[in-house]
């Protein structure tokens, strides 16, 4: 039985007639796109200027009208309507975006990739409309590594290489080692990572500097057995500072320095570092110390000892109220004024202790948020358990906090990977600073497009990852409660 | 009292005591031996520099005081508007993830991953050294529209020429009153009544039409001017007329809202999808219509969940505005911070001055948003 066809209100009974009126259509408008947008050919030249230009609107408008027929028993169909063709205005709209993503990708293709050079190595090459990815052939280098020596770059590589698979540790440690891991990402690792990078990286004379350190610290540890455990806190705060502090200008003297001298690699100054390599080493260290910065101020501001409480909350609301160019200005021509003349801070342990302690506020009020999402009963069971605050907070309090906050630490180190570009305020260049150097390079002026274009895909790809990275750990560490 | 809770309380003190004390012995020693006296004596100077672009009169003749607000001004400049296409945007991108239809809520989803995974600095610069750089020499620009002008140059827009603008500002002011007396009596009205009042038409008749009162009847009067070209040399060429946008501010204001929409986009989505479909279904089955659930019952709900998170962003892009110092745009950063302080060399007071500024600015706004948050917490019996 043939029903009537009421073209305003397509129904079940004439599928196939609303079916294939509505799918040519559709196919004829996207056909008329695509053959415009691609082939640079308009099929519908003809008509006059305003209707031409809409006409694959109004067809594929008309088409989706047609095709959306409530539980017609296509599976494909159904599916198409629920997803893209609810109504007439999602209609619209998902015909729009499909047109603007047509319309689109010849240009994008082109400029990537038809009409881009790589070839060469001069900027003579790039006679193309597109992009010119010569220049960052060719800048690579000065992108990745700055002004790092050439014949020295091995040695950001290998620290790298090896940072990297002793941070990968933790996934093969087997049950036994299990516990130690916290002790090892904590404490060894970034002592393991700090000298890497101060030896490696920088490749200075300065080991015997040190040296006063080891020596300070070998003695309190030895003393500190002695120590009754209720002063045991304070003792390794103080004793540890007053023995280097004492060995370092009381008992040595500058000159014994000299005698221990290890000149093994050649000495890079902190100011030719940059590119890539320089944002890893700062987004790394900020990383490091702003959680434990961040950790214990928001543990002193919910602290019952009013000094520490206020101190805390004053430190936490100051570094959040400023910007962090203005803390990088402060940290480059302020900070020099608050130190004696003959005592100078190296820029980049500067920036980084100044970013860590910006970060760590924000690190300190996600943490809030954790202890504060803790019900009283866990606090009071831990007191009735007998434990005092150090064993409560490590044992049963933070555990639990920190699996709450996961996501927002995620969001403050992706805040702060991000803010590592803003370095520039110091003259450090990272690699947005190298992009804006080499672009007033006169030799490879007008090239400003692909170096952003490079850098964004590159930040993208490590942020991107690193969000999708916190919410496995999200999913990981969820308990039900 | 017990030694425990005593000792480290005094410790810390000393600690911070002696930090601060140690830093302004040196900071004393180093101002005696570069001969300057702190003071905040030097605001007033002249301040001999030249500022591109301020919404106030400002020359080489004015103080540095003046200059601080030049800059102050600028930093507000952009940061409203910022504020004001942030929120546009976001409310758009977050609605639009939470569509049923797929494309719609994909195409938004992959804007706020992309636009939120880039660094604010490099977008700023992308849009200024390589977005807008690709745009027409003034001599060769197409106006959009006829009367707007967008260049390599900057921005130029037509701009209105008023006459008696002050009885017209007086107009939006009496629609604005008189729109919240309507207001507290339409509520009035259906408290005890139960009769709803359509204050929205009332509303927008009310600022439509005392305005054009105004203009019939008041003597306002308000022409167009639109920016004409003129030329400057042999080759080069500006508008004249109008209002000049420079590209620094586009730049700037487009990375940040574009930048923070896609944080704003998912504080909306956060704060529609935390109002639980119970409610909805309990709204419905009263017999309110779908636009009386979402007005009564659900954005009242999703609204005390989104605009405490939407203000702190409302924040972070007042206090991202600062990286307007990378483009040269004349903000707080680059005008006080920047070229003030290299004339007079005050580092502390300067960077004092700039860092309390954005301080005050944002414990403001925190207190504000403690009250607020008070206000409109669910209270429990």
């Amino acid at each position: 039985m043939m029903n009537k066809l009421n073209f305003l209100q397509p129904d079940k009974n004439n599928l196939n007639t609303y079916l294939y009126t509505g799918v040519i259509l559709v196919s004829l408008s996207i056909f008329i796109v695509f053959l415009n947008s691609f082939f640079n050919k308009d099929i519908i030249s003809f008509l006059p200027g305003s209707i031409s230009f809409f006409l694959p609107l109004i067809l594929g408008f008309i088409g989706l009208h047609l095709i959306r027929i409530d539980y017609s028993g296509l599976k494909f169909l159904d599916r198409v309507n629920k997803n893209i063709n609810t109504n007439n205005f999602n209609a619209f709209l998902s015909l729009l975006i499909v047109f603007v993503i047509i319309k689109s990708l010849p240009p994008l293709l082109s400029w990537f990739i038809l009409d881009a050079n790589i070839a060469g190595d001069s900027k003579d090459v790039c006679t193309g409309s597109g992009a010119c990815w010569t220049y960052i052939k060719i800048w690579f280098n000065r992108f990745m590594y700055g002004m790092y020596p050439n014949a020295e770059q091995w040695r950001i590589n290998l620290s790298f290489i090896a940072l990297a698979s002793l941070g990968t540790i933790g996934f093969f440690a087997t049950e036994k080692f299990k516990k130690y891991l916290t002790l090892y990402y904590v404490v060894v690792y970034p002592v393991i990572a700090f000298f890497f990078i101060f030896f490696f990286i920088s490749g200075g004379p300065i080991f015997f500097d040190f040296s006063y350190g080891i020596i300070a610290a070998v003695i309190s540890v030895i003393i500190g057995f002695f120590i009754p455990s209720k002063f045991k806190m304070y003792y390794f705060i103080i004793v540890p500072i007053t023995l280097y502090i004492l060995l370092k200008y009381v008992f040595f003297y500058e000159e014994l320095i000299e005698l221990g001298k290890l000149e093994a690699l050649e000495w890079v100054e902190t100011g030719a570092w940059g590119g890539l390599s320089l944002t890893f080493i700062v987004s790394f260290f900020c990383l490091i110390f702003c959680f434990p910065i961040g950790l214990f101020l928001s543990l002193g501001r919910r602290s019952d000892f009013p000094v520490i409480k206020y101190f805390s909350i004053g430190m936490i609301e100051f570094w959040r109220g400023v910007p962090l160019i203005t803390v990088l200005f402060m940290s480059s021509v302020m900070f020099p004024m608050f130190l004696p003349e003959d005592m100078f801070i190296d820029k980049l342990v500067r920036v980084i202790i100044a970013i860590s302690l910006f970060e760590a506020a924000y690190v300190a009020e996600v943490i809030r948020g954790g202890l504060q999402a803790l019900p009283r009963g866990q606090y009071d069971a831990a007191k009735s358990l007998g434990m005092g605050y150090w064993k409560m907070h490590i044992l049963v309090i933070l555990p639990q906090a920190l699996k709450l906050v996961i996501p927002g630490i995620a969001n403050t180190f992706l805040a702060l990977v991000k803010d590592t570009p803003l370095i520039f305020v110091v003259g450090l260049l990272e690699i947005v600073g190298m992009l804006n150097l080499a672009k007033t390079n006169p030799e490879w002026l007008g090239f400003a497009m692909e170096g952003y274009v490079f850098a964004s895909v590159l930040f993208f790809i490590i942020c991107y990852a690193m969000s999708k990275y916190s919410y496995n750990l999200e999913q990981k560490y969820k308990t039900e409660r | 009292m017990n030694i425990k809770k005593i000792l480290p309380q005094l410790l810390t003190l000393l600690v911070v005591i002696l930090i601060f004390g140690f830093f302004s012995y040196n900071a004393q020693v180093n101002m005696e031996n570069r001969g300057i006296t702190f003071g905040y004596g030097f605001l007033s100077q002249e301040s001999s520099f030249d500022v591109q672009f301020s919404l106030i009169e400002f020359d080489g003749s004015h103080s540095y005081f003046r200059a601080y607000l030049v800059g102050l001004l600028n930093t507000i400049l952009v940061s409203v508007i910022g504020i004001i296409f942030a929120t546009i945007i976001g409310v758009v991108v977050g609605i639009a993830r939470l569509s049923n239809n797929y494309l719609i809520e994909r195409t938004a989803a992959v804007y706020v991953e992309f636009f939120r995974n880039i660094p604010l600095l490099l977008q700023i610069f992308f849009w200024y050294f390589a977005a807008l750089r690709a745009l027409p020499l003034p001599q060769d620009t197409e106006p959009m529209f006829g009367v707007f002008f967008l260049t390599i140059k900057g921005f130029f827009v037509p701009a209105f020429v008023w006459n008696n603008l002050d009885i017209f500002i007086y107009s939006i002011i009496a629609a604005i009153i008189s729109i919240i007396f309507i207001r507290i009596y339409a509520r009035k009205k259906q408290e005890n009544e139960g009769i709803q009042t359509p204050v929205l038409s009332i509303s927008i008749g009310l600022l439509l039409i005392l305005p054009i009162l105004s203009f019939l009847f008041g003597g306002v009067d308000a022409s167009v001017e639109v920016p004409v070209i003129k030329q400057l040399s042999q080759s080069g060429f500006t508008y004249e007329g109008g209002i000049k946008l420079p590209p620094e501010l586009i730049s700037l204001a487009l990375a940040l809202s574009l930048y923070t929409a896609t944080f704003i986009a998912e504080c909306v989505r956060a704060g529609v999808q935390g109002v639980s479909k119970g409610q909805k279904e309990a709204a419905a089955s009263i017999g309110l219509t779908p636009n009386q659930v979402l007005k009564l019952v659900v954005m009242p709900q999703a609204l005390r969940i989104i605009i405490p998170p939407t203000t702190n962003q409302y924040l972070n892009l007042t206090k991202n505005s600062s990286l307007a110092a990378a483009i040269a745009y004349p903000d707080l950063v680059l005008v006080f911070a920047g070229t003030a302080l290299m004339q007079t060399g005050r580092a502390i007071e300067i960077v004092s001055i700039t860092m309390l500024t954005y301080l005050s600015l944002s414990i403001s706004i925190s207190i504000f948003m403690n009250w607020y948050n008070k206000k409109i917490a669910i209270k429990e019996k």
